[in-house]
């Protein structure tokens, strides 16, 4: 039982530095705003999940404290950070940084000239 | 074996902070900034809970919702105030 808990919270702990890694490598890697910020809020938040519960096995297992702080920190983050990376885009797209040469659809330029237009 | 584990995950993590803090640096424009920024909070989060595994005390565990609440925060004023130009915006008069 103890194997297959340690088990549980060592894969779980690699899945996470795992996606972590991968947010890395997609900030470095990916040509342009949009991208990197969905690399960073997609699997940044998903390795941090990974992470947490892994944290909150261990101290269900070895300590026997069941930790609400840490479910709670679960459910903010799965909340808070697809709604993050939504913010910084549109932030990013109505500041008028260009997504990258190689787009082919655009479909927020119209509502984007309609601001302008408004804003004159 | 797990704490083996554990101090590979976090030499990872702040390799994965240095990156990002060279994102942070180097990025071209400032909502580049902000994803680096954002990506450095979610990753101190998760060192915090990996080092408070490593030492075996549950003392840390406030600070991981409160990174996360204050990253998301910081998130958002930055995002409103690259779009709108201010933060909090003041009532038009009626």
């Amino acid at each position: 039982m103890m194997i297959l808990i340690n088990t549980l919270i060592i894969l779980s702990i690699a899945l996470g530095t795992f996606f972590i890694i991968v947010t890395a490598i997609g900030l470095i890697r990916f040509p342009d705003v949009y991208t990197r910020a969905h690399a960073a809020s997609k699997s940044a938040t998903l390795g941090v999940m990974f992470i947490l519960i892994g944290a909150f096995i261990y101290f269900w297992a070895e300590e026997g404290v069941y930790n609400p702080r840490l479910l709670l920190g679960i459910l903010f983050l799965f909340i808070t950070g697809p709604v993050g990376g939504h913010l910084m885009a549109r932030a990013a797209y109505f500041s008028g940084v260009k997504p990258w040469k190689g787009t082919v659809k655009d479909d927020l330029k119209k509502e984007y000239d309609r601001k302008k237009a408004c804003e004159k | 074996m797990i704490d083996v584990i554990l101090k590979i995950a976090l030499t990872l993590f702040s390799l994965t902070i240095a990156i990002s803090f060279y994102r942070v640096a180097k990025g071209p424009s400032m909502p580049d900034r902000i994803v680096g920024l954002d990506t450095i909070g979610v990753n101190l989060l998760s060192m915090v809970a990996i080092i408070s595994i490593l030492f075996g005390t549950k003392a840390y565990l406030e600070v991981i919702l409160i990174l996360g609440i204050l990253s998301f925060i910081g998130t958002i004023a930055f995002s409103k105030f690259l779009e709108r130009g201010v933060i909090i915006e003041r009532k038009s008069n009626r």
